[in-house]
């Protein structure tokens, strides 16, 4: 009796139950097959292969974060995409950046973007950040069959709240378990090399423009020792991204901006390869 | 055993026409009006929660007058269907048009089952375009019909005196503030001719503005930006981004792909 909801048939029961304000409890009530966490994945031998994006880095300073990351996708030892993106904008105060299996994690992102999306419009109001993070959680958690056969997605979000008026940063695990991060933090690959230039690096006083350059520093210490995460290509013009979320909302710097970052770090370290020198003691 | 009085089909669907015509005639009307930049709606309401206009998606805006609990219900199912037609296609695939119809089919199926009362609402479905010849309004009544407007559009208790003015005194190209004042202008005439005050407290409005650099066009406006579009301070349409507050979001340009 009831029309495909594509065609231009009367809107079927699902749609104008009222209730949830969440766009995945609809899919959920109405076509559970098209939500990514009910995928039935056939039994493989051995892992799947399919590109990875690498190390997200995110850093707060007084009234905002910034959330970087790499440019570089890998399949094993080959570079699948030079110029994949990986930090998303979530909704007007919040960005979101992905490591692991691309393909699944882009399709998380669309998904998360319009589940924000769809609460705002439904409820007239925004989540809260909290809310948001949470609502991320629970879509890392359906996605954990994938993570055992090696497909999982491990996202960095990171936020300006509203209601604190400050930026704050959530680290995520394959199985959805959250917390959140303190200064800075990292994901993917290259995390750990990135971590470490952070934390010689990182003081709580940090301006917006000092933030930026830190997380570029990071992701080109990440790039010079894991051979997963791709380094500022200047010939080809390939520079990080880099969003900065303050009390005015998401913002992406311009390719001419990124590029001016990471130019004048690539000439200092023509001089000094290993970067800036923190203090002995 | 009594055998049910013959109604003739006719008599039983003017019935429920006339049933929710009164119904939709109780609440208080608005308008849909298109100017330069975009499309103005504006209405009375004295509530600042419960509202009459409402983003669908990116480039499509939602007006309703008549029984609210009906048309909240209309209007969380057109976001769903939007947000579920964007998802499986693409953004651009969302259409004033596809939703009108939906919507249409909607109320006719209703309209025209004897076991459910007729629906008490008439909504307008609006998108902008990327110029004023792209822009698209349809006013969809209770039963089932679309009507593809130009320009100018008003529905609910008082709407066919509205719609009257506004035909008369609507031109091409306003600028947002001429709109607004000729909607109060309509919206505060009295059925017997007099007119009254609508303070700018009791007027919701909300635009879908084809200037804004963000993806989705719906914006509400209010408090100082409302009372000096009102004032027609001129100066008032350059502030408009400042005001904007948490409505609509910062996705921009192709970053999201």
């Amino acid at each position: 009796m009831e029309a495909n909801p594509r065609s231009t048939g009367r809107l079927p029961a699902a749609f104008l139950t009222p209730g949830s304000s969440s766009f995945m409890d609809f899919l959920t009530e109405h076509q559970p097959e098209v939500l990514p966490g009910n995928r039935q994945l056939p039994p493989v031998q051995g892992t799947v292969e399919a590109p990875h994006g690498t190390t997200i880095v995110a850093a707060s300073f007084p009234g905002g974060v910034v959330l970087a990351g790499d440019r570089r996708a890998t399949m094993g030892n080959v570079i699948a995409q030079r110029d994949i993106e990986k930090v998303f904008p979530a909704d007007e105060y919040s960005a979101v950046g992905i490591a692991g299996t691309a393909g699944l994690a882009v399709e998380m992102v669309k998904l998360f973007q319009l589940e924000l999306e769809h609460f705002e419009k439904v409820e007239g109001a925004q989540l809260s950040l909290e809310g948001k993070a949470n609502r991320l959680s629970t879509m890392i958690r359906s996605n954990l069959g994938m993570a055992m056969q090696g497909l999982a997605v491990v996202p960095l979000f990171a936020g300006f709240d509203v209601d604190r008026g400050k930026g704050r940063i959530f680290s995520y695990d394959v199985t959805g378990g959250r917390s959140e991060e303190r200064g800075f933090a990292a994901t993917g690959s290259g995390s750990v090399f990135a971590r470490g230039a952070m934390k010689k690096l990182f003081r709580e006083d940090l301006t917006e423009d000092q933030a930026v350059t830190l997380v570029v520093q990071a992701l080109y210490d990440a790039a010079d020792d894991d051979s997963a995460t791709g380094g500022p290509d200047l010939p080809r013009r390939i520079f990080p991204i880099v969003t900065v979320i303050t009390e005015d909302g998401f913002r992406k710097l311009t390719e001419e901006e990124s590029s001016a970052v990471a130019r004048s770090i690539v000439e200092r370290r023509q001089e000094q390869p290993d970067g800036p020198r923190a203090e002995l003691l | 055993m009594s055998t049910p009085f013959y109604v003739s089909p006719q008599q039983a669907m003017a019935d429920r026409a006339e049933y929710a015509r009164k119904g939709i005639a109780r609440g208080r009307s608005l308008v849909v009006l298109q100017y330069a930049d975009g499309i103005v709606f504006v209405g009375e309401n004295p509530s600042r929660a419960l509202h009459k206009f409402s983003e669908i998606y990116d480039r499509i805006g939602f007006a309703a007058a008549g029984k609210y609990n009906e048309y909240e219900n209309l209007r969380i199912g057109g976001v769903r269907y939007a947000d579920l037609r964007g998802y499986t296609y693409d953004r651009d695939d969302v259409t004033a048009r596809g939703l009108a119809n939906v919507y249409a089919q909607t109320l006719g199926t209703i309209f025209s089952s004897a076991a459910e009362k007729p629906y008490e609402v008439e909504l307008v479905v609006a998108e902008v375009g990327e110029s004023p010849e792209g822009d698209q309004i349809y006013r969809l009544p209770h039963d089932g019909s679309i009507v593809d407007e130009h320009g100018s559009v008003a529905v609910g208790g008082n709407s066919e005196q509205i719609s009257t003015y506004l035909d008369q005194q609507h031109r091409d190209g306003m600028t947002l503030a001429e709109a607004l004042r000729l909607a109060v202008q309509a919206l505060s005439r009295d059925t017997n001719g007099g007119e009254r005050e609508i303070p700018a407290e009791r007027l919701e409005v909300a635009v879908l503005d084809r200037t804004r650099p963000q993806q989705r066009k719906f914006k509400r406006i209010v408090g100082g930006q409302l009372v000096r579009l009102l004032g027609g301070d001129s100066s008032a349409a350059s502030e408009e981004e400042d005001e904007d507050g948490g409505k609509g979001e910062g996705k921009d340009g192709d970053s999201a792909k």
